[in-house]
């Protein structure tokens, strides 16, 4: 399983509220929520994301709430991966059991910058800055957690 | 090498003698928990991988407290859906106005949760739980969905961070004010994947009140779970109201701590965290009288909304008026702390002082309803988090406090030292 896209880029301690506030969580409906993704960090995110694209941010993204809207969000979006220094971990558990795939890496995390084209081999760990030609090792998933990410979230993983 | 008290409750839900850190187990559940907002999403999972039996109907909660009484027609949508889902499967502890609080307020209250228990729920403060001696964390709505179902989940062994406590509280300073310390210690990520255990002498000056309060900010250092030992506290608390048997298990002698953080409860202060992180922490004697000028005070939330938080914030305003210009909300966190409050004769005290006294929800604490901030406005409030547009707009600001310092600084305005 691989990525490709550009990157937006953000800091430390992204939370659910920005990734996706509470006066949306009133519905379920995956494209609504996408509809709002980013808004309270980046109100141009919706905008300006692509089919493909990746979010690389520093440490603790994801912190705060359990909400399960806040990586489903992002993954409606188009988002094809979620690169960190590291994960809350809730976000953490809630991004694999619905299929968005996330990698941790501090290197990356530092020196990647918004609006550079980057490359992510999951099954290898290997993530490639296509714009400055730098590549950084991450942990690759187990094969049981990419299986998960493969199939597009636990539920459907398990089903039969 | 022995086990902390976190990894004794995850080895007998695992049926393992031993558990060490790092290990992937899967544990039994005592208790499986959603809300308004996170059921829906576990619901359409739960429907759309075929489900047709939840594992136990009495270990099932299910609360309608975050965007209730209904806010708007959504909101009253997934309500009815969570309504017909109850229904259809029998869920015995099924909350909705007029019996619910809000959750983790709720909960304890009622008994559902106790000590011994491994509890998930759909909700980030889950981990309040642990101040009755129970490993509980919160986790998302497919988590919820495969434990509604199987009544099992997956868990990383999480290593632990002991804090110990020693000393006792001054008066007018209270769990709020530890549990702000210790993320002003550590940071937002200082505990992350890990425990919080709470020990030492100091533990049993506690209320079981100040312990749910730091247990349910455990999250907000970026724990797993904060817990704390079971004592005779904690046993006096569930005598008459918890549903089971206690079940009390002790940290060996020998259990392996990260690190260890030592507070002594008679040096804190009443602490502030400014915005938008819950880590900015601040004395109060940091902060000049008239230095910091509020429109809005909240009391209440699953961190804030229990008596004793009530109970302080009616003797600060007891025969006084709210500031001019400054809006007061006080919410109670279940049924019957409101009827309590009513009883008390507190109600009339904020009533009367310019106050006004809300239906349990957990409304403003997330920017639901029920007194969102406007550009600019600042707000100090006794909830958990004050992230950027948290409570309303993106440019208001939140203050953490206890609501001895939210009382107080509802009286003058501006961020007020209590003991004054």
């Amino acid at each position: 399983m691989n990525a490709h896209g550009t990157v937006h880029k953000y800091g430390d301690n992204v939370d659910t509220d920005v990734i996706i506030p509470a006066r949306y969580l009133n519905t379920a409906s995956h494209q609504e929520l996408a509809a709002h993704c980013m808004e309270d960090i980046d109100k141009d995110f919706v905008k300006n994301v692509k089919n493909g694209d990746i979010i690389v941010a520093n440490k603790n993204f994801g912190c705060g709430s359990s909400r399960e809207h806040a990586p489903i969000a992002i993954k409606a979006s188009g988002i094809s991966c979620v690169i960190a220094s590291t994960f809350a971990r809730i976000f953490y558990r809630n991004a694999i059991n619905i299929g968005l795939a996330i990698l941790e890496c501090d290197q990356a995390a530092q020196e990647i910058r918004g609006g550079d084209e980057v490359r992510v081999d999951f099954d290898t760990g290997v993530i490639e800055n296509v714009t400055t030609g730098k590549t950084y090792q991450a942990q690759p998933f187990p094969p049981f957690i990419q299986n998960i990410v493969t199939k597009g979230g636990l539920l459907k993983s398990i089903e039969k | 090498m022995g086990m902390t008290m976190t990894q004794k409750i995850l080895a007998a839900h695992a049926g393992l003698d031993r558990v060490e850190a790092g290990q992937l187990i899967e544990a039994k559940l005592d208790v499986v928990l959603g809300n308004d907002i996170t059921s829906p999403v576990a619901i359409n999972e739960f429907e759309k991988c075929g489900a047709c039996s939840v594992f136990d109907n009495q270990r099932i909660a299910l609360v309608m407290d975050h965007f209730t009484p209904n806010k708007d027609i959504k909101a009253a949508e997934q309500c009815r859906q969570v309504r017909g889902f109850a229904d259809k499967y029998d869920i015995k502890n099924f909350f909705d106005v007029g019996q619910m609080g809000i959750e983790h307020a709720l909960l304890p209250e009622q008994g559902i949760v106790g000590p011994g228990d491994c509890i998930i729920g759909a909700d980030s403060h889950t981990c309040t739980y642990g101040a009755l001696g129970a490993f509980s964390t919160g986790v998302g709505s497919t988590d919820m969905a495969c434990g509604m179902i199987s009544g099992k989940a997956w868990f990383k062994v999480p290593s632990a961070i002991k804090v110990e406590l020693i000393g006792a509280l001054q008066p007018f300073v209270s769990g709020k004010d530890v549990i702000l310390h210790l993320i002003g210690k550590i940071g937002v990520d200082g505990a992350l994947y890990r425990s919080l255990e709470f020990t030492g002498e100091g533990v049993k000056s506690l209320s079981m009140d100040d312990r749910l309060c730091i247990a349910n900010m455990a999250i907000e250092g970026g724990a797993k779970n904060g817990i704390f030992p079971v004592d005779d506290v904690t046993l006096a608390y569930c005598k008459d109201r918890f549903q089971r048997e206690p079940k009390i298990y002790v940290a060996d002698e020998d259990a392996v701590y990260d690190e260890t953080i030592t507070i002594d409860l008679s040096s804190l202060r009443p602490t502030i965290a400014f915005p938008h992180l819950p880590e900015n922490t601040h004395t109060i004697d940091e902060i000049a009288p008239g230095q910091i000028k509020i429109d809005q005070v909240v009391i209440g939330s699953c961190t804030n909304g229990r008596l004793e938080d009530l109970e302080v914030t009616a003797k600060i305003l007891k025969e006084n008026k709210v500031a001019k210009n400054v809006r007061c909300i006080i919410i109670p966190g279940t049924q019957s702390i409101y009827l309590e409050a009513v009883r008390r004769g507190w109600v009339e005290i904020f009533v009367e002082a310019g106050a006004v006294f809300s239906t349990p929800t957990c409304g403003p604490c997330l920017g639901g309803h029920m007194g969102i901030l406007g550009k600019g406005e600042r707000a100090v409030s006794t909830t958990n988090r004050n992230f950027v547009g948290r409570m309303g707009h993106i440019e208001s600001e939140i203050y953490l406090s206890s609501p001895a310092v939210a009382a107080a600084s509802a009286l003058t305005g501006y961020i007020t030292d209590p003991t004054h």
